[in-house]
C-alpha cells in the first residue's frame, strides 16, 4: 500500500550548529534527488548505496539555498522502516524552514505530531511493549500542537480565516440546495457571480500565504514578560527596547495598567515583549485586573525581566514577584543606578536564596533562578546604561540554549502555510471548472476541501456544517 | 388459553415502504415470511407526497432496483410523469423523479406481495417482541437473541429474525390545530403497544415530528392562474429491467404557484394556534420540509414561497398542495390556502396535520441494521429515524437481506461510502448523531461523482447477484455492459486524430478551437462544447453501440480528471475502512485515548476505524492512537492463541 511521504525538522528549532530535516516515506529518495545536487552535479542519490552520507547542494529550482551533508536509508533499515532521508543542514530556523519549504513543495507533506514514531512502530520498528507510550507521545504531542496552533495564531488572522470560511460555506450552501432542491432553487447567472467572488477569495488567501512567508500569521519569538514593583521602569525598559515611545512614562505608579506587546528583534533573535503592569498589592479594579494579568503573563512567558528599583527597599511585593519567577528564566535588572543606591546585587542574593531555602522545590534542578547564579544587570533605562549588557545576556542564553523557541511555532506556521497552499489550489481548480463551464456539483467538490483545509488552520472540523448551513440558509422542502 | 402459534424464519413488522422491500428479499431468499400490518389495505402507502425520487432519493431507487428490491419496478408500473431533474447539471446530479398514482402505486405492491412464494401477508398488531438471553458461550457484545413476536390477539410466530419497520404508527398522534387525534398517517389504527416492549428489551426510544400539506379537489381549483408543468418528453425508466419503450405514457401535468403577502400575514397572525409554536408539540420535526409556518418564521425576508398542485391519481380529484405543509387549525387552513392564487375557492378534501411518533435513536444498530444488544432483531424505515419513502425502501431491502444473510450464517451486505447512497445513508444513520429525521441529499455523498443514478447496476448489480436477488441472465448483462464500455473508452483514448482539413473543418463547425497538433479523440469529447456523440462524425471506426453503454463511455471521458481525483481519494478512505475493530475491544484499556473519545467509541461500538473517525468528538489523534492500540492488540492476541494452543 503506497504511504505519503513525510517530513519534519527533526532537531531542535534554534539558531544554532547544525539542523537535520528527515524526510520518509516511497517518495523520500525522489523527492530528494529532485532538490539536491552534488559537487559534480552528476551524483543521483537514488542510485546510492543505503546507509551513506553525501556532499552537496540544495536548491529551490535554480536558487542554492544550502551547503549540506544527506544521509540516504533504504527501508526497512531505518527508523520508519520506509525509505528515509536525512538533511543535514546548517542550523538556523529561516534556513531549516525553507529547506523543509522546498522538500515540501517537492511532494512530501508535514508530518502530524507523533508521526515518525507512529509509522516506525506500525511498521514492527519499536517494540510493542513500548505501544503505551507511542500512543502518549502521539496525544500529547497533538495537543500540545493543537493547543500551540491556537496560542500563536494571531487575533486578525483568525478572523480573517473565519471570515473566508463563512463565505465559502455560503456558496456550497447555495450549489448543494440548489442541487437538492432545484424546483426551489435556480442557478440561473450563478456562474458569473462566483466567478467574481473565487477571484476575491483566491486573491485574500494569496495575501496570506505571503504573510505566513513573512511569518506574520504566527506570535513568533520568545515570550519574553517584563515584571517588577510599580514605577521601577518597566515601560522605559520597553520604550528603550523598541526604540520608540510605545508606553506611557510618567513618574506616577501604576501608569501601566493593562500589557502592551512588542516585537523587537536582539541580534537576530526575535523576542516578543510584553510590559505589564507594576506588581503590588492595590484596590483600584482596573489595576487590579492588570495586575492578575501580569501573573498570568509570567506563567507562560520562556523568558522574565525582573526590573528592580535600587533606589528604593525591597519588600513584600518585590517577595511576591521573586515568588512568582522562581522556576523561571529570569533576568533581573537592578534599574535607576543613576540614583543612590539603597539596595545591592548582594542585597538582593541574599533576598532570592532566603526564599529558595524556604521553597520546598529541589533547587539543583533545572536552569533558571534555581541555579544559584543569579543573571543581575546593573542599568540605567534613564541615562540608556546597561542595556548592551542585557542584550549580550539574552544572546548568550539563547545560544547556550538556555532559552528556546517554542519549536512548535515553526512548525506550525509550516502546517498553516501548508493549509492555506491546499485552500488556494482547491479555489484555483474551482477557477478551472468555471473557466471550462462545469456544471456546479463538480466544482462545490473543491470549495468544499478550500472550507476543510482553511478549518484545519483554526482547529475545526468540518463534520455537519453544510448541511446545517443549507438549512439555515436557503429555505427549502415540501 | 388456547393460541395460535407458528414458526416461520422472519417476521416483518410493517408494510410500508421498508417492510415491503424487507419482506420480499427474505422471501425471495427463500425463507418463510410473514408480514405484518394493522391494514392490509394500505401496504405500500404513500401518506404525504404523491411522488418517488427526485434529488438523491431517485439514486436510492435507482440502488435499490440495481440490487433486486422492488420500488422501482413498481414506480415504473404506475407512474403517471416523470421528470429527469438537473439535466442542466452534472451527471451525477441528475436525478429521477415521478408522480406516481398513489392508490395504484400500492395496489401493484400488494399484488406483488400476495404473489410472492414464501410469504405471507397478516393484518394484526404486534405488540410484544420475544426475546430470550444467549448463553455465555454465544455471547458477544449482544446479549440477547430474537425468537418471536406476539400480537395482539395473542398469536406466537417464533422466528429467526424480527425486523421493524413501523414508520410513523408507533404511538402516533396527529395534529391540527387544536384538534389532537390519536391515530397514524391517514387516520389509520396507530401501533401503541408494541413501544413498551422495546423499551422492556432496553431500546432507547425518542420522539419525531413529520407533517403534510392538504389534499384538495381538483374541481375546486382555477389551473388558469397556475403555471401548467410537463413530464419530460422521452421518460427514463427506474428499474434497469424496464424496457424504456414501455414507459412512454401519456402524462399528467402538475402546477406551479405562490404564496403571497397575504397568505404570510395570516400566518403570523395565528402562530399562537398552531401546535408547534405553542409548544404541544415535543417531537423533533424535520428542517429540510419545514412547514409553511417554519418557512414564514424562519425566512421572514423571502416574499413569496412556490407552491407545487399535484394530482395524486388519475381516478381521483384530490391535489396535493406541495410546500405548504402546516399543524396550523383548520380554519386558519383554509383561509390561508385561499389566498393563494387559483386557490381561491378551494375545497380541502384532507386537511394538512403534523404526526408525532416514537422511533429509536439508530446509533443502537450495526451497519448491517442489526441491533447491536439483540441478534437477529433489525430494522428501517422511519422507525430508524430516516424521513422518505426512498430512505425507507433502501434500510429495509438492506434490513431483509441482512436478516436472511444472518440465518445463512454469511457475512452481512454492507455498503460502504464510496459504493452507494445506501452506504452513505446507512452509516450517516449508525454513526452520526441525527436530531431530527434523515433526508438523503446529494452533499451529503462526499464521492458523489462515482455514485450516479446512470452507473448504480455496474456498482451494484454484482452484489444484488451475490446476495441471490439478482439472476444469472441480469449479472451478464451488466458484465457485458461494462466490457463494451471499457473497450470504447480505450478504443476513443487509442483513436488520433491528425490537424487534417477535414477536421479542422469539423471543429469550425462545432464552434471549437482547431488543432494544433494530433490529438486523441477523447481530448477533443473532452472540449466543453463536444461529446461523443458530436465526434462521431470524425470517428471512422465507430460501432453502434447500446445507448447506455454510449452514456458512460461518454461520462468516463469527458470527466476523466474529476472522476480520477474521487478514486483515489476513494482509495485513502477505503484503507480506513478496511481496518475492522475487533468486537471484543476495551476501549476503557486504552489511557490514551482522551476522555470523549473513548466515551463515545464505547457508545458506538464503531466495526471499522473508518466509522470511528467520523463520530463526532473522535479527533485524528484518537485514531492514530486507536491504530497503534490495534496493533498491538493483534500481536497480544497472537501471543495468546499460541499460549492456549501449547496448553
Amino acid at each position: 500500500m503506497k504511504t505519503e511521504t513525510i517530513a519534519a525538522i527533526a532537531t531542535a528549532m534554534s539558531d544554532s550548529g547544525i539542523g537535520i530535516i528527515r524526510i520518509s516515506g516511497e517518495d523520500a529518495v525522489s523527492i530528494i534527488d529532485k532538490i539536491y545536487c552534488s559537487k559534480n552535479k552528476k551524483k543521483k542519490l537514488s542510485q546510492v548505496k543505503s546507509h551513506t552520507i553525501h556532499y552537496g547542494f540544495i536548491y529551490d529550482g535554480e536558487e542554492l539555498i544550502d551547503e549540506v551533508m544527506v544521509a540516504v536509508m533504504k527501508g526497512p533499515h531505518s527508523y520508519t522502516t520506509e525509505d528515509t532521508v536525512e538533511i543535514n543542514c546548517h542550523g538556523g530556523i529561516l534556513l531549516m524552514n525553507r529547506i523543509l519549504g522546498v522538500v515540501l513543495k517537492n511532494g512530501a507533506r508535514i508530518a502530524e505530531p507523533g508521526e515518525f514514531t507512529k509509522r516506525a512502530f506500525l511498521n514492527g520498528r519499536i517494540d510493542l511493549s513500548k505501544a503505551e507510550a507511542v500512543m502518549d507521545v502521539i496525544q500529547s504531542k497533538n495537543e500540545f500542537a493543537l493547543k500551540s496552533s491556537m496560542n500563536q495564531l494571531n487575533g486578525s488572522i483568525y478572523k480573517k480565516i473565519k471570515e473566508l470560511r463563512e463565505e465559502i460555506i455560503f456558496e456550497i450552501a447555495f450549489i448543494e440546495s440548489a442541487l437538492d432542491d432545484p424546483e426551489h432553487i435556480s442557478t440561473e447567472g450563478y456562474h458569473e457571480k462566483l466567478t467574481v467572488k473565487i477571484e476575491d477569495l483566491t486573491k485574500r488567501i494569496f495575501k496570506l500565504i505571503l504573510s505566513s512567508e513573512n511569518g506574520k500569521i504566527l506570535k513568533e519569538g520568545i515570550n519574553t514578560v517584563i515584571v517588577g514593583k510599580p514605577n521601577v521602569g518597566k515601560s522605559s525598559l520597553l520604550n528603550l527596547l523598541a526604540g520608540e515611545e510605545k508606553a506611557i512614562v510618567t513618574d506616577i505608579a501604576g501608569t501601566t495598567r493593562d500589557a502592551l506587546e512588542e516585537t523587537i528583534k536582539l541580534h537576530g533573535i526575535s523576542l516578543n515583549i510584553i510590559d505589564t503592569a507594576g506588581i503590588r498589592s492595590t484596590e483600584d479594579a482596573v489595576e487590579k485586573i492588570g495586575v492578575e494579568k501580569a501573573k498570568k503573563y509570567a506563567k507562560s512567558a520562556d523568558l522574565i525581566v525582573y526590573v528592580v528599583d535600587s533606589s528604593v527597599d525591597l519588600d513584600e511585593s518585590d517577595e511576591d514577584i521573586m515568588e512568582m519567577i522562581k522556576e523561571k528564566n529570569t533576568i533581573i535588572l537592578l534599574n535607576k543606578t543613576d540614583l543612590d543606591p539603597v539596595i545591592t546585587e548582594d542585597d538582593l542574593c541574599k533576598k532570592l536564596d532566603d526564599l529558595q531555602k524556604e521553597s520546598s522545590i529541589n533547587i539543583d534542578s533545572g536552569i533558571g533562578l534555581k541555579n544559584r547564579k543569579y543573571k543581575i544587570i546593573k542599568t540605567s533605562t534613564k541615562e540608556n546604561i546597561g542595556i548592551d549588557d542585557f542584550e549580550d545576556m539574552v544572546k548568550e542564553m539563547f545560544f547556550h540554549h538556555e532559552l528556546k523557541f517554542n519549536d512548535e511555532v515553526f512548525i506550525t506556521n509550516m502546517r498553516h502555510k501548508e493549509a492555506l497552499q491546499d485552500a488556494y489550489d482547491s479555489l484555483l481548480l474551482v477557477k478551472r471548472s468555471l473557466e471550462d463551464r462545469m456544471p456546479e456539483d463538480f466544482y462545490s467538490i473543491d470549495l468544499m476541501n478550500a472550507y476543510t483545509s482553511l478549518g484545519i488552520i483554526i482547529g475545526e472540523e468540518v463534520k455537519d456544517d453544510l448541511v446545517n448551513e443549507i438549512f439555515s440558509k436557503f429555505c427549502m422542502g415540501k | 388459553m388456547p393460541e395460535i402459534r407458528e414458526q416461520v424464519d422472519v417476521c416483518v413488522v410493517g408494510a410500508g415502504h421498508a417492510g415491503c422491500e424487507a419482506a420480499l428479499a427474505c422471501a425471495r431468499l427463500g425463507l418463510e415470511t410473514v408480514i405484518f400490518t394493522v391494514s392490509v389495505d394500505s401496504i405500500a402507502l404513500m401518506p404525504c407526497n404523491p411522488n418517488i425520487g427526485g434529488s438523491s432519493k431517485g439514486h436510492l431507487v435507482r440502488e435499490i432496483d440495481a440490487l433486486g428490491g422492488e420500488m422501482g419496478k413498481n414506480i415504473d408500473k404506475t407512474f403517471i410523469q416523470s421528470k429527469m431533474l438537473n439535466i442542466s447539471k452534472g451527471p451525477a446530479v441528475h436525478s429521477l423523479r415521478a408522480q406516481a398514482d398513489k392508490s395504484e402505486y400500492s395496489r401493484e405492491m400488494r399484488k406483488v406481495l400476495e404473489n410472492q412464494d414464501h410469504l405471507t401477508v397478516k393484518q394484526a398488531e404486534v405488540c410484544e417482541l420475544l426475546a430470550e438471553d444467549l448463553n455465555e458461550d454465544e455471547k458477544c457484545t449482544a446479549k440477547k437473541k430474537i425468537v418471536g413476536i406476539k400480537t395482539f390477539t395473542g398469536a406466537v410466530y417464533e422466528c429467526k429474525s424480527v425486523i421493524l419497520c413501523t414508520g410513523t404508527y408507533l404511538k402516533a398522534r396527529c395534529l391540527c390545530g387544536e384538534a389532537i387525534t390519536y391515530t397514524g398517517p391517514n387516520g389509520l389504527q396507530p401501533a401503541n403497544h408494541l413501544t413498551d416492549s422495546l423499551k422492556d428489551l432496553g431500546i432507547e426510544i425518542r420522539r419525531f415530528k413529520t407533517g403534510t400539506p392538504a389534499r384538495m379537489d381538483r374541481r375546486s381549483i382555477d389551473f388558469s392562474k397556475m403555471e401548467e408543468q410537463f413530464g419530460d418528453e422521452k421518460v427514463v425508466p427506474f428499474s434497469f429491467s424496464t424496457n424504456p419503450d414501455d414507459v412512454q405514457i401519456d402524462q399528467v401535468s402538475c402546477y406551479l404557484t405562490y404564496t403571497n403577502e397575504k397568505t404570510h400575514e395570516i400566518i403570523k397572525n395565528n402562530l399562537d394556534r398552531s401546535p408547534i409554536y405553542a409548544g404541544v408539540i415535543e417531537g423533533t420535526g424535520p428542517r429540510y420540509c419545514p412547514s409553511i409556518e417554519d418557512k414564514v418564521v424562519k425566512f421572514a425576508d423571502k416574499e413569496r414561497h412556490q407552491v407545487f398542485i399535484e394530482p395524486e391519481g388519475l381516478h381521483t380529484n384530490e391535489m396535493y398542495v406541495g410546500g405548504m405543509s402546516s399543524s396550523l387549525p383548520e380554519d386558519v387552513q383554509l383561509a390561508m390556502y385561499r389566498t393563494v392564487p387559483g386557490l381561491e375557492h378551494c375545497k380541502i378534501v384532507r386537511n394538512a396535520y403534523a404526526i408525532e411518533y416514537d422511533c429509536i435513536d439508530p446509533m443502537q444498530l450495526y451497519p448491517s441494521l442489526e441491533f447491536k444488544e439483540i441478534k437477529g432483531l433489525f430494522s428501517g424505515g422511519q422507525f430508524n429515524g430516516s424521513s422518505g419513502y426512498e430512505e425507507a425502501a433502501a434500510q429495509g431491502l438492506i434490513a431483509g437481506i441482512n436478516a436472511a444473510q444472518s440465518i445463512f450464517g454469511k457475512e452481512p451486505l454492507i455498503l460502504d461510502r464510496s459504493e452507494a447512497y445506501i452506504g452513505v445513508l446507512i452509516d450517516d444513520l449508525v454513526t452520526k448523531e441525527n436530531f431530527e429525521p434523515y433526508r438523503m441529499m446529494t452533499s451529503r455523498a462526499e464521492y458523489r461523482l462515482l455514485l450516479r443514478q446512470d452507473n448504480a447496476d455496474l456498482r451494484l448489480r454484482k452484489k444484488g447477484y451475490e446476495v441471490g436477488l439478482i439472476t444469472k441472465g441480469q449479472y451478464d448483462y451488466v458484465c457485458n455492459k461494462e466490457k463494451m464500455i471499457d473497450e470504447e473508452t480505450n478504443r476513443i483514448k487509442n483513436t488520433m486524430v491528425g490537424a487534417s482539413k477535414e477536421i479542422q473543418q469539423f471543429l469550425e463547425k462545432m464552434g471549437s478551437a482547431s488543432l494544433k497538433t494530433a490529438a486523441s479523440l477523447a481530448e477533443l469529447i473532452c472540449r466543453p462544447e463536444l461529446n461523443y456523440e458530436l465526434v462521431s462524425e470524425i470517428d471512422e471506426k465507430r460501432k453502434p453501440l447500446p445507448y447506455d453503454v454510449i452514456e458512460q463511455v461518454n461520462i468516463n471521458i469527458k470527466y476523466e480528471g474529476y472522476i480520477e481525483r474521487q478514486m483515489r481519494q476513494v482509495k485513502q478512505y477505503k484503507k480506513m475502512e478496511t481496518r475492522k475493530i475487533p468486537e471484543d475491544i476495551d476501549y476503557g484499556d486504552i489511557d490514551s485515548l482522551r476522555l470523549e473519545a473513548r466515551q463515545k467509541l464505547i457508545k458506538f461500538k464503531p466495526v471499522s476505524v473508518g466509522q470511528a473517525s467520523r463520530i463526532s468528538g473522535v479527533s485524528p489523534a484518537d485514531i492514530s492512537v486507536l491504530l497503534v492500540y490495534l496493533e498491538h492488540f493483534k500481536e497480544r492476541k497472537a501471543l495468546l492463541d499460541i499460549d492456549s494452543k501449547k496448553n
